[in-house]
């Protein structure tokens, strides 16, 4: 990542939160409504950080993955499947069953990933088409046991969409207290008390978005620090360099893509356990391939990709954060009401990152190319 | 026993067969301790089998191999890297956008801890492992940069650190294959100056290629091998240029170019102040005019990367001159079209024989048409007449000795001389007025470029105007009328070849300037 990027990046998410102040500062403090557009924008871009990770270690060892908006909506209906059988059918309490359909959402997209890695690694089957059936499996697979697991009369639940454990539960980190305290010992006036409100707000998230957060920091040191890392960009770059030093070009591409898959299977579990708790045939509506579009922004470097996904989280919290504000739009803005309008930008935003003109990026220099010895 | 432990190597009756080719037929080869053992054939003579299966990357169908008296057998390069076997690709084995260090450390990354079965997640200390580098390239007195970019290095360079890569393996044998098929004169010089001092340090040495020069400069013993059989033995003290030649292709070879002397006529190719850019924008040709006759060689000598490739793009159309004129007979060159160009009587010989003379995977008859497939007959109002591409094809192969299983194989399978042959064939089968031929004959055989030597040869007596390339000075001393020299973009000086040495030319190319 260069700093041409980085200030895209940058300039992007000041304009959209700059739109969401100018709109809203009569009705709110500025202080409050940035915090509350940075933590809608962390939240949001939960999924698209994962999916851009999930890339980034698949094509790091040298596969291209376009499956991830397929391994997405896969893993987002197996783990709302599972948590609703854990609680539903076997009688689990809401979050033991929430927890179990994390495992489950994570585990199917490591199957999915699985399947991906056999037919691009051992049957070297064009990397894309083997994307492409990942993508149609998924919708078809989920579109039809969505229907015959909750629809049909004959089903376990009688026809009757059952109701589902909730969503996982906000994480109780003590950030707002510590900022308050932390005012409370300087000095305890109303402005600093706001603030530390304000700062509390940003980490008022849930444990997937925290995860993954976490897992950028994680991954980008495995990839740039470790032995794992080097023999992981080594294969995606030279496979064949890397198997003259005795290292197994096989092994360590099926591993990185299925670990892709699990990460992805974790960003699936956003949708139906984190975000709302409910599933929607193809509710992932594009995530997946946004998230390559941010993996490729980022350089194929994880704090890259993240910062990219962010661009596309802000435009989404754009979206949200303006409802609350809809009465103060100006009527010669009044197309800002109009949430189909506003949900174009992270299309829009792709299409613009994907031309290039801010800047090319390299991808390694054997990804999708099968390793033949 | 005795007898067994005076070889570090050992390999006897090596045997390997490939689906319809036996490329190693019971060979035997050894290595003494601190020698350098060269082994000499003609491309798919089956030196690179053997070393492969030496390296642990094919196994033999039959024979045993031992290293330090003890038999083994590998499985993989893994195994041959523990019993201390080391090997330079011909086409580097190192990952462009790694540092030195992490080039180096790739695969063997805890080895400095000494400790058993270390962890996945164990951190890079590059620090380290890039002072062990620092220590072992002066021991050694190979100079490089731990911590350079490999890709940004000049290949000479990217060379020592394929050979420090392995001296980090404790090699103590080394395989070098084709090592100066990529190297500038001067790099392969000072290739021979460390081949020399890890001689003394106690490695030894197999060194693989098809350079007679080189043979005789370097090596101790020397081993010739013909389609995937030993044919002899011998030392440099005890034969020639011309005995090896032979040895390796199996016929009497003629070395010396044979040609009468030049007569040329009109000016043919005419370059006026051409300036040209490279990829990178800065200026690499700088104000240069020549000009070549029919029936002439002009030969443009100077080491690597001093504006000849550049200068062959504008002249070819691949590359837009900033300023200057170029005519070919008459016609501006210097702002048309490839086609164009080819079509009012150029033949180019290009540099890179795979990236822009050949399309590798389609057949050799379709590139043998390449140039004229638009053009009756191989075409009919937009439709490729397959019988008269088939006609060419086969004439083309007979006269120009093509070695292919049939017109219809994948260009890529051929080997680099044949691919060559196509390429020849393709251009100077067509009635042209100038050929510009860029190191035509890199990286191939003794017989091969015997063969293409002549056909250049014959173009000039035919009357071609013929602008000649090369950064192998012999050869542009063999064929070449008139000789230009190009230093920094510029051309120093033309001179006729008659009346110049070998030295004068060299001074030269270094950059010393002409009285």
């Amino acid at each position: 990542m260069d700093w041409k990027r980085y200030s895209f990046i940058a300039l992007v998410i000041i304009v959209l939160f700059g739109t969401v102040v100018l709109v809203g500062m009569e009705a709110e403090p500025p202080i409050l409504i940035i915090s509350s557009m940075i933590a809608t924008t962390i939240a949001v871009a939960t999924p698209l950080t994962l999916g851009a990770l999930s890339g980034v270690f698949c094509e790091r060892a040298g596969v291209v993955n376009i499956g991830i908006e397929g391994m997405l909506l896969a893993s987002a209906f197996f783990g709302w499947l599972a948590s609703i059988y854990m609680n539903t059918i076997f009688g689990f309490g809401a979050t033991p069953s929430l927890i179990v359909g994390v495992l489950a959402a994570i585990l199917s997209g490591g199957l999915f990933a699985l399947l991906h890695a056999v037919l691009s690694i051992t049957f070297k089957v064009d990397q894309i088409i083997g994307g492409t059936v990942i993508n149609i499996l998924a919708i078809g697979m989920t579109g039809f046991l969505n229907r015959q697991l909750f629809f049909s009369k004959t089903s376990i639940f009688g026809g009757n969409v059952p109701h589902a454990p909730g969503v996982l539960p906000l994480l109780d980190l003590p950030v707002e207290n510590w900022a308050n305290s932390l005012c409370n010992t300087i000095n305890a006036s109303e402005a600093c008390t706001m603030n530390a409100t304000a700062f509390g707000n940003i980490f008022e998230q849930k444990p997937i978005a925290i995860s993954a957060i976490l897992l950028v920091f994680i991954s980008n040191y495995v990839l740039f620090n470790t032995r794992w890392g080097l023999r992981m960009r080594a294969v995606g770059e030279h496979p064949k360099a890397a198997d003259t030093v005795g290292i197994n070009v096989v092994r360590t591409r099926y591993l990185n893509v299925v670990i892709g898959g699990l990460i992805a299977g974790l960003g699936g579990a956003y949708f139906t356990l984190e975000s709302v708790p409910s599933f929607e045939p193809l509710m992932t509506n594009g995530r997946g391939f946004i998230s390559l579009a941010a993996m490729i922004f980022g350089n194929w470097t994880p704090v890259g990709a993240w910062a990219a996904s962010l661009v596309f989280g802000a435009s989404q919290a754009l979206q949200i954060n303006l409802q609350f504000f809809r009465d103060l739009i100006p009527p010669q803005w009044a197309f800002f009401q109009n949430s189909y309008s506003v949900g174009q930008i992270p299309y829009l935003l792709t299409m613009i990152i994907m031309t290039g003109i801010i800047g090319k990026t390299t991808p390694p220099a054997a990804d999708g190319q099968p390793y033949e010895k | 026993m005795e007898n067994q432990t005076n070889f570090v190597l050992e390999a006897r009756g090596i045997t390997k067969q490939f689906p319809g080719v036996l490329a190693n037929d019971h060979v035997d080869f050894d290595l003494k301790p601190g020698e350098v053992h060269a082994l000499l054939g003609e491309n798919g003579a089956g030196k690179s089998t053997l070393m492969n299966v030496l390296y642990g990357l094919y196994q033999p169908n039959e024979g045993q191999i031992s290293v330090n008296g003890a038999p083994i057998n590998f499985t993989s390069p893994k195994e041959a890297i523990e019993s201390g076997i080391g090997m330079v690709h011909q086409h580097f084995m190192l990952i462009p956008v790694f540092s030195v260090t992490e080039n180096i450390m790739l695969g063997s990354e805890t080895d400095h801890q000494k400790k058993p079965n270390p962890s996945p997640l164990a951190k890079l200390e590059r620090q380290i492992v890039a002072n062990l580098v620092r220590d072992l390239s002066k021991k050694y007195n190979l100079s490089i940069d731990p911590n350079a970019i490999v890709g940004e290095l000049p290949v000479g360079v990217q060379q020592r650190v394929e050979i420090v890569k392995a001296l980090y393996r404790k090699a103590s044998i080394l395989i070098l294959d084709e090592p100066t098929a990529v190297l500038t004169p001067q790099e392969a010089d000072d290739l021979f100056v460390i081949i020399n001092e890890l001689k003394k340090q106690g490695v030894s040495i197999i060194f693989i290629t098809h350079k007679l020069k080189e043979v005789l400069a370097i090596a101790d013993r020397i081993t010739v091998m013909r389609g995937g059989k030993v044919v002899g033995h011998t030392t440099p003290a005890k034969s020639n240029e011309q005995q090896l030649a032979e040895m390796m292709v199996g016929r009497e070879v003629i070395l010396t170019v044979d040609k009468e002397p030049a007569q040329p006529k009109e000016d043919i190719l005419v370059v006026q102040g051409l300036y040209v850019s490279d990829q990178r924008e800065l200026e690499s040709v700088k104000n240069i005019s020549f000009s070549v006759r029919s029936g002439e060689i002009l030969g443009i000598a100077g080491v690597q990367g001093n504006g000849q490739t550049e200068l062959a793009e504008a002249l070819t159309g691949l590359r837009k001159p900033d300023k200057g004129k170029a005519t070919l007979a008459g016609f501006e060159i210097s702002n048309a079209v490839p086609r164009n160009i080819t079509d009012k009587g150029l033949a180019h010989i290009p540099e890179d024989r795979q990236k822009h003379g050949l399309v590798l995977s389609y057949t050799v008859a379709d590139n043998l048409v390449l140039c004229d497939y638009y053009k009756m007959p191989y075409s009919k109002k937009g439709i490729l007449q397959q019988q008269a591409i088939d006609n060419n094809a086969r004439k083309l192969i007979d006269d120009f000795d093509i070695r292919t299983p049939s017109p219809y194989v994948a260009a890529s399978k051929l080997s680099g001389g044949n691919q060559q042959k196509v390429i020849v064939a393709r251009e100077l089968s067509r009635e042209v007025k100038l050929v510009i031929a860029n190191q035509p004959t890199r990286g191939l055989d003794v017989g091969s470029i015997e063969y293409i030597h002549k056909q250049i040869v014959s173009m000039r007596d035919s009357g071609t105007a013929v602008l000649l390339i090369s950064a192998e000075l012999d050869e542009i001393m063999a064929l070449s009328d008139r000789i230009a020299v190009m230093y920094h973009g510029h051309i120093v000086t033309i001179v006729n070849r008659e009346g110049v040495s070998k030295e004068q030319l060299g001074l030269w190319m270094a950059g010393v300037k002409p009285e």
